[in-house]
């Protein structure tokens, strides 16, 4: 019976060789087009601490759509640090299970966001549908392609983006209203993160253009299609400041609280700032934002604050059950 | 003499042949339509992308298929993926047994309800799965501030992952073996106890040997479902690399890096196992029936005699 000495073998060897954790880790919890900026920053990061220290770390990463991540650390996922798209993400997560203070946003510099961002359009080759601006996307015949702002972040960076552009060029509420309405008319499939709406566009081919995150956009044009796609910039959109916080307890307990708390600091660096900066997110530190100026369009930029009132008041009035969003989306037609 | 007999053979096989194709009425045209209709349905639907697969993998060559396989990340899943399985296929066996035993040799009361909560997990969507263990065991879920107190974690760490595992895959050992054993009767175990075995001697010696095609091939198909399930595990994976990611979940990662021919690579693995499972279940099928034909012949011959 020899086979089956071999079965038992394998079995107890593979649970045996399952590595002792020696070292300690931290988990950086992030949303969908983090993944090669923190790839490399967290290369960084462990160098760095290792050169400082001496102690060797490990950083272990988690990525999807920016409300699911944010779902599943309140369900229990234990991050370290959180690095999400939006701030009413994480303030979920605090006012859900305490686990970080209320005013976590004054903690770190430019609101907690080491990098911002914004929203543009990524059309095909030549623009052939001719789009330009927001009014141009609710045309007859164009398909837009954003993911789902229930569950994504920069879905609703794409929303807010949109019914800014509305609520100033119709000058009400209700057209504002009217519109969004007309343009996810023309949403053919909402993926639930802003990978999976960059990989329908570009892989499947599918739709005429697609709300992204500059990051996103100009990753896609530098990766993966150079000279198969080019960036629109509308006359107006959203400076969007993706945030990054210390989840307090999860760190307390696993002793990780100085570690996770200089891996967030070192964001702000020049090194963390030129690796933000090389991922096409816009630092925020003068000096690497002038040398990689001419990587980042002019955008003429609203904010959160100065249209909606904030991001809870955004939220609560848009995307919450049975906000705007519920009203006007209806996917059986 | 000898020219007869065979003759004699051979003619009433032959008529009979023809008979039943006459009973069918139609012409070979038809036959070979429908042969073709489906074997070209397999080719599109199976084989082609099966084999798209092996060749995305490799479209980058043996390196990158190599350093896919063999970079820590994926590596872990592999190990992740085979730990669950291995905890989930024999406590399924376990179940499935004890489950089949107790539906087919015994009569008592719910039964039937036994019968359908068995069959629960193939009815219940792998998402909706995932998410009753978040509710059970998620911080904010029934026992989730109990755990925590406790310092355990289960929802987004390894045995989260089991228990998903094992739920999805829990019908497939008892839904092999009841019909089997119902078919079985109970005849051959009472006269084992009658002669004076023990109940486990006759479980051992008696009913394990009947049952033992049909619960290797449960075991195939539960293993096979065990390592390739996405949708469950992915609820309650939280995604952490080199930590809490199978097989299936680090192909969806891959895929979404841009890595394509990695994510085939580790894909190519998954279809591996997929054309193994197949071909285990059809030898032991061919196994089979050869087993029951001897059966039948021994069985005959002692009549005759």
């Amino acid at each position: 019976m020899n086979w089956k000495t071999l079965i038992a073998a394998t079995a107890l060897g593979l649970v045996v060789s399952t590595p002792a954790l020696a070292a300690r880790e931290i988990l950086n919890v992030s949303y969908d087009p983090t993944r090669e900026l923190y790839e490399q920053f967290n290369k960084e990061f462990v160098k760095h601490w290792k050169a400082e220290t001496g102690e060797p770390l490990t950083v272990r990463q988690s990525h999807g759509g920016a409300g699911k991540q944010t779902r599943a650390v309140i369900d229990g996922l234990e991050a370290d640090v959180v690095t999400l798209a939006l701030a009413y993400d994480i303030d979920a997560i605090s006012e859900k299970t305490g686990k970080l203070p209320k005013d976590w946003q004054k903690r770190l510099p430019h609101n907690s966001a080491p990098y911002t961002s914004t929203i543009v359009f990524l059309v095909r080759k030549g623009n052939p549908k001719g789009l330009h601006d927001w009014d141009d996307l609710i045309k007859p015949g164009v398909e837009v392609i954003t993911p789902n702002p229930k569950t994504s972040g920069g879905a609703r960076w794409n929303y807010l983006a949109a019914w800014a552009f509305a609520q100033d060029k119709y000058g009400s509420e209700e057209k504002a209203k009217d519109y969004i309405t007309k343009l996810f008319k023309q949403v053919p499939v909402l993926d639930s993160g802003a990978r999976g709406s960059t990989t329908t566009f570009v892989q499947r081919g599918i739709g005429d253009v697609l709300l992204a995150w500059e990051n996103e956009a100009l990753l896609a044009i530098n990766e993966l299609g150079k000279g198969d796609f080019e960036i629109v910039v509308p006359s107006v959109s959203i400076l969007a400041e993706p945030p990054v916080t210390l989840v307090d307890k999860n760190a307390q307990k696993h002793g990780t609280t100085d570690v996770a708390k200089a891996y967030l600091e070192y964001l702000y660096t020049p090194v963390g700032q030129e690796i933000a900066a090389k991922n096409y997110y816009r630092p925020t530190d003068p000096k690497i934002a002038k040398k990689y100026a001419d990587a980042f369009p002019d955008v003429n930029l609203i904010t959160v604050d100065d249209v909606f009132g904030g991001w809870q008041k955004a939220q609560k009035t848009h995307f919450n059950d049975g906000g705007v969003f519920d009203q006007i989306y209806k996917p059986s037609e | 003499m000898s020219d007869s007999g065979v003759a004699n053979a051979v003619a009433p096989a032959f008529t009979a042949a023809a008979v039943s194709r006459r009973a069918v009425g139609e012409g070979a045209w038809l036959r070979w339509a429908l042969t073709g209709l489906a074997l070209l349905f397999l080719a599109v639907f199976l084989v082609v992308p099966l084999v798209l697969v092996f060749r995305e993998a490799f479209s980058k060559g043996w390196d990158v298929y190599l350093a896919a396989l063999t970079e820590p990340d994926a590596w872990h899943a592999i190990k992740l993926t085979l730990i669950a399985a291995a905890i989930a296929v024999p406590l399924n066996v376990i179940f499935g047994i004890a489950a089949a035993w107790g539906i087919s040799k015994f009569r008592f009361r719910g039964k039937q309800v036994l019968i359908t909560l068995i069959d629960l997990p193939f009815a219940v969507s792998p998402v909706i799965a995932g998410l009753i263990y978040v509710l059970v065991f998620g911080s904010r879920g029934w026992l989730g501030p109990w755990l925590e107190a406790h310092d355990l974690s289960i929802i987004y760490a390894v045995p989260g992952i089991v228990l998903a595992t094992i739920f999805v895959t829990f019908p497939f050992v008892a839904r092999e073996l009841i019909p089997l054993m119902q078919e079985q009767g109970v005849s051959h175990e009472e006269a084992a106890l009658t002669l004076g075995a023990s109940g486990w001697q006759t479980f051992r010696r008696v009913t394990l040997p009947s049952i033992k095609w049909g619960l290797l091939y449960g075991v195939i198909l539960c293993n096979a479902r065990a390592m390739g399930e996405f949708g469950a595990v992915s609820v309650v994976s939280g995604h952490i690399r080199g930590k809490t990611n199978t097989l299936p979940l680090h192909v969806e990662i891959l895929y979404n890096e841009y890595q394509f021919a990695a994510a085939f690579a580790v894909a190519s693995l998954l279809a591996l196992l997929a054309v193994v499972t197949l071909v285990a279940k059809s030898a032991l099928e061919f196994k089979h029936q050869r087993d029951r034909e001897r059966s039948a012949r021994a069985a005959t011959r002692q009549e005759e005699l």
